[in-house]
């Protein structure tokens, strides 16, 4: 045991603490705040404070719990909702009321409940390190996978079925002679990554439901994604719609130092929506991870990592993980504040020089593997982080270093915003490099997609050539068939990249109704052309029927989209026509 | 503060003193962060804090800077406590300064409990999202930016806009209800002109909401430490207001910029590694764990709602005060220099003020039916006409097209009949949508695509008027 030495804000030493190990997690003075060794010089540990220091006097004890800064691993995960320390936020809330008390305990487990355990080997059987032992219904959309724990083996001896709390028991596994009880629940340190079998490419679409990302920018299984933004551009809003619609098995919302309201917003909204597939409640593939802006500044480590290491966890089942992550410019900052309170030598803007490396740490964790042990099974992590520019300044240190580090990039529009266009996201900056990765699924859904896609944002690519000229000359000085280009233009940036978040129908976009929307839009564009060309004018086309119809297709019900976009494509062929004998 | 009578410890050894820094020996059972008193030879007495505290020395940084300090008759004194502020149902109607001390002449208040003035973070998982629509009267807020209860919406300006006039318009017309019984104002006035504080304060005295209100002021010339305990004791009076008397609370602070200075100033004078244009790296923080505790509490009747006013430097809104507060708060009101300039009152600039809160507090039951609808399609004409409107500048507005130039004159409507209103004029909510109305009627009639079929036929004026 060995007590405060000296405090400077999150920073505190202790002294007498020989026989620590880095990276141990201590209880400082009397209210037993959280703190983490980050160093250890002679007595002396160097420690970083998760809770508020204020208040703290030298002396005051500080004990070793001799464990590492760990996530509990089990059922009873999805749909909690934990502090950057993996506290549950709704056991505080009952225990010491709608504030948080620092030093306030709360298991991230209930240890009373009780799981039932379906077991899936016999005894006699070998197992290993990943093997799947048993089931647990967790909720109505996760059955939960309960794995040998990592560094574990041998046979079979023992195995229950029944009710069992995650301390009891359900199995017995021996090896050389030594005998080791397996519980539903396992711990694993945050910051290591959880080992697989064998690394893979991603690949398969992770469909959003939002049109940019899943038909212009795909994001596939097991990729990682940046979304950064001025504020006001709505990186939250995109990663909300995100965490709700992502056809995934499991997703995983971590709000690191951003609003609590939202958070609230975000926490209510999921206890109501509905998943879109199985009619389920959204809150049954979620788990949250809250630590608002207000919350202590260190702790926005750990909830990234605490959260990465939940969706490994999951992947290691065999699932599809998503974890959304806003906003990884508040831990930057964390990291920062650290550093200077160390006295390290500041690289760009303050910023710590180890910062790149860090923030590889976390999203090198992405990624889609072969999982330890058997059945054979392949899951995936697929990461998406907000960042936050100061001045939505792409050159500063957090997005450069992320963009290095990422391959498929949302990066939001202040202009676009403040026009309302959302989501934000920009057509002329934003890019993929999923798009090979995900050809093959999309060619099953919509064929001639990367076609489609191409020509739309080659339409985009010239509006926005035009669009100097049209400041210099107005539109009406420019050709007919300019004109009609960035009618087409307009059309795709309102018809079909605008997507309302908060409309019923339009917040959730299926793949092939996305690529019918936009085939609509360029067959629009075909027959116009051939209207241009014989003779008839822009006024004519502008004018017609047509175009108001395709400005409502967003609202059609995704079911009834492709009946629908027939009569659309019958009444275009009728309505739009050239001119018989024009000039051609 | 009046638990100061029991000093505990005293130091007497000081080692340094430099800059605005003192560092003494170690002094036992002194509390980080506390604040302490630093005694100079001629009995005169500094404030410092306790800002860096270890078993070899203590590090006090004195506000005001260590002038007449000297190394060997001057003493640090601590009471082994952070900063509380005394609360009671008796502060409604009081002054204070940015200490906590009355400034009114009135006595001491009598504590039912001492509040530390940083307050504990709400759990998220407690927090009732924000839903209920605060009408403030004005057009620009009621209609486009939409105020809820529990929300924290700032209003960015710049050196000689009317931020003060619109703050005392919201004041007014959105607090002074009458119906509403249990509502509080929390006015803390940071480091601004005696002038401008008075004039909230006559304000407030006029509308009979004073006695409403608790105000904590420190003008210009009182001390730059008072500016960082301002906002904090504002915000503690209505925390206690809010969650332990049940109450509404606004909670106006005026002006935010002068306390990221202070802030600032602090920092460099603890030596502190500097970020962008000097200001602290922790800025973002310090000023959510303020911000954020607006919000409403499940289980609670109050609320705390903040509407923070700043100047952003040079107009500047990627300066990096209104760029961290707009990462904190749920959107920004935004104020206009051209609009200003043009003679529009209130010049709010509508495209870069938002409301992130608004969705959830417009529409049936709340304030209108086709509010969203209107609020989508207003926005689109307006950004349409303001787009022709730059465009013209260079081509004349004589080479745009018919249509173009309804959208143009549309522009110049929307300003003139929507955004411009009375300083004394107060518009319900139906009104300004009303007004909104009347200048889709201009606009072809398929244009209006952002609005649904039905609230067409019933509230565009060509089809109401029949009915």
């Amino acid at each position: 045991m060995g007590k405060i030495w000296r405090i400077s804000g999150p920073l505190v030493i202790a002294d007498d603490m020989k026989g620590s190990q880095v990276y141990e997690i201590v209880e400082i003075g009397d209210e037993g705040l959280v703190g983490e060794i980050i160093g250890l010089e002679g007595n002396k540990a160097i420690i970083q404070a998760h809770e508020d220091t204020l208040g703290l006097k030298t002396g005051e004890v500080v004990r070793g719990t001799g464990r590492i800064l760990s996530a509990e691993l089990g059922p009873g995960l999805v749909g909690s909702i934990y502090d950057g320390l993996q506290k549950s936020l709704l056991t505080l809330a009952e225990n010491t009321g709608s504030f948080i008390k620092r030093g306030a305990k709360a298991l991230a487990l209930s240890r009373d409940k009780k799981w039932q355990f379906t077991p899936k080997v016999k005894v006699g059987d070998a197992v290993s390190e990943g093997d799947i032992i048993g089931t647990v219904p967790e909720t109505n959309l996760i059955e939960h996978r309960i794995m040998v724990p990592v560094g574990t083996k041998g046979i079979v001896k023992e195995i229950r079925t029944g009710d069992y709390t995650v301390e009891e028991p359900i199995a017995r596994v021996e090896h050389d002679g030594e005998v080791k009880e397996l519980t539903l629940m396992q711990e694993w340190p945050v910051r290591k990554p959880r080992p697989y079998k064998q690394r893979l490419d991603p690949s398969g679409l992770l469909t959003t439901g939002m049109r940019i990302l899943d038909y212009m920018f795909p994001l596939a299984l097991g990729g990682k994604a940046s979304i950064p933004g001025g504020f006001g551009t709505g990186k939250t809003v995109a990663l909300q719609q995100l965490a709700r619609w992502a056809q995934t098995h499991l997703n995983i919302y971590v709000g690191c130092g951003e609003r609590g309201n939202e958070m609230a917003d975000v926490l209510y909204s999921f206890r109501k929506l509905k998943e879109p597939n199985t009619g389920r409640l959204l809150q049954e593939k979620e788990i949250f991870i809250a630590n608002t802006s207000n919350m202590p500044v260190v702790a926005r480590e750990a909830s990234i990592f605490v959260g990465i290491t939940m969706a490994e966890y999951f992947r290691d089942m065999g699932y599809d993980v998503l974890l959304v992550a806003d906003s990884t410019s508040r831990w930057a900052e964390a990291m920062r504040e650290m550093g200077g309170r160390l006295e390290e030598m500041p690289g760009e803007e303050g910023f710590p020089s180890y910062l790149g490396s860090r923030l590889s740490s976390f999203y090198e964790r992405a990624g889609m593997v072969e999982c330890l042990g058997s059945p054979e099974r392949k899951g995936s992590v697929t990461v998406a982080g907000a960042v936050s520019p100061p001045g939505a300044d792409f050159s500063e240190p957090v997005t450069q270093n992320t963009i290095r580090i990422i391959d498929a990039l949302y990066a939001l529009d202040v202009s676009l915003a403040n026009k309302r266009h959302f989501p934000a996201i920009s057509w002329l900056t934003s890019y993929s490099l999923y798009v090979d990765a995900v050809k093959d699924w999309w060619e099953k859904v919509d064929p001639g997609w990367d076609n489609t896609r191409a020509t739309a944002l080659r339409i985009l690519q010239q509006e926005a050539e035009l669009e100097e000229i049209v400041r210099l000359v107005g539109p009406e000085a420019l050709p007919e068939d300019d004109k009609l280009l960035l009618l087409t233009a307009r059309m795709i940036r309102e018809d079909f990249l605008q997507q309302s978040a908060y409309h019923e129908v339009d917040t959730y976009c299926v793949p092939a109704k996305a690529g019918l929307m936009l085939k609509t839009i360029i067959k629009f564009y075909e027959l116009a052309q051939d209207m241009l060309s014989s003779g008839a004018g822009i006024e004519e086309v502008r004018s017609s029927p047509i175009v108001y119809r395709i400005s409502r297709m967003k609202e059609i019900p995704n079911d009834t989209f492709e009946q629908k976009a027939k009569e659309l494509w019958s009444e275009m062929e009728k309505g739009l026509v050239a001119r018989k004998g024009g000039i051609s | 503060m009046n638990i100061s009578s029991l000093y505990v410890k005293e130091g007497r050894a000081i080692n340094k003193a430099k800059g605005a820094l003192i560092i003494a020996e170690s002094i036992p059972g002194i509390k980080f962060n506390e604040i302490v008193d630093v005694q100079l030879s001629s009995g005169e007495i500094k404030t410092g804090q306790a800002i860096d505290i270890s078993e070899e020395a203590t590090i006090i940084q004195v506000f005001g800077g260590v002038s007449e300090v000297d190394l060997i008759g001057s003493k640090v004194r601590c009471k082994g406590e952070t900063l509380k502020l005394p609360v009671s149902i008796d502060i409604l109607g009081r002054i204070f300064n940015g200490m906590g001390e009355p400034i009114d002449g009135a006595p001491l208040i009598i504590p039912e409990d001492y509040l530390d003035i940083n307050g504990r973070p709400i759990n998220p998982a407690s927090r009732q999202p924000p839903a209920e629509f605060i009408e403030t009267g004005i057009s620009a807020i009621d209609g486009l930016n939409a105020l809820v209860r529990g929300q924290k919406l700032p209003i960015f300006s710049g050196s000689g806009l009317p931020h003060n006039r619109i703050a005392a318009q919201i004041i007014r017309q959105a607090i002074v209800k009458g119906k509403e019984e249990k509502f509080a104002l929390v006015f803390g006035a940071i480091g601004i002109s005696y002038d401008d504080a008075s004039f909230f304060i006559r304000n407030l005295e006029r509308t009979g909401a004073l006695e409403k209100t608790v105000a904590f002021i420190n003008t210009a010339s009182d001390p730059v430490i008072e500016r960082i305990s301002t906002p904090r004791l504002a915000l503690t009076a209505a925390a206690y207001l809010a969650w332990k008397q049940d109450m509404h609370v606004l909670v106006v602070l005026t002006d935010m910029t002068n306390y990221c200075e202070a802030l600032r100033e602090l920092s460099s004078m603890r030596e502190e590694i500097p970020s962008r244009r000097g200001y602290p790296g922790y800025m973002y923080t310090d000023l959510a764990t303020m911000y954020e505790r607006a919000g409403r509490i499940f289980g609670k009747e109050g609320s705390v709602t903040i509407m923070p006013i700043l100047t952003m430097p040079d107009d500047d809104i990627t300066h990096p005060i209104p760029d961290l507060t707009g990462y904190i708060t749920e959107g920004q009101i935004v104020l206009s220099r051209t609009l200003e300039r043009k003679g529009i009152y209130p010049p709010i600039d509508v495209f870069l003020s938002l409301s992130r809160m608004m969705k959830e507090g417009i529409g049936p039951g709340k304030t209108r039916e086709d509010h969203n609808n209107v609020f989508m399609q207003s926005y689109a004409a307006y950004s349409e006409g303001c787009y022709l409107r730059e465009i013209s500048t260079i081509i004349g507005a004589e080479a745009l097209g018919e249509r173009d130039k309804i959208y143009l004159a549309n522009a110049d409507e929307f300003e003139k009949k929507f955004i411009s209103q009375g300083e004394f004029e107060k518009r319900k909510v139906e009104d300004t949508l009303d007004i909104a109305w009347r200048l889709f009627s201009a606009l072809p009639e398929e244009d209006l695509k952002l609005i649904s079929e039905k609230f067409i036929k019933r509230y565009l004026p060509k089809y109401s008027r029949k009915t």
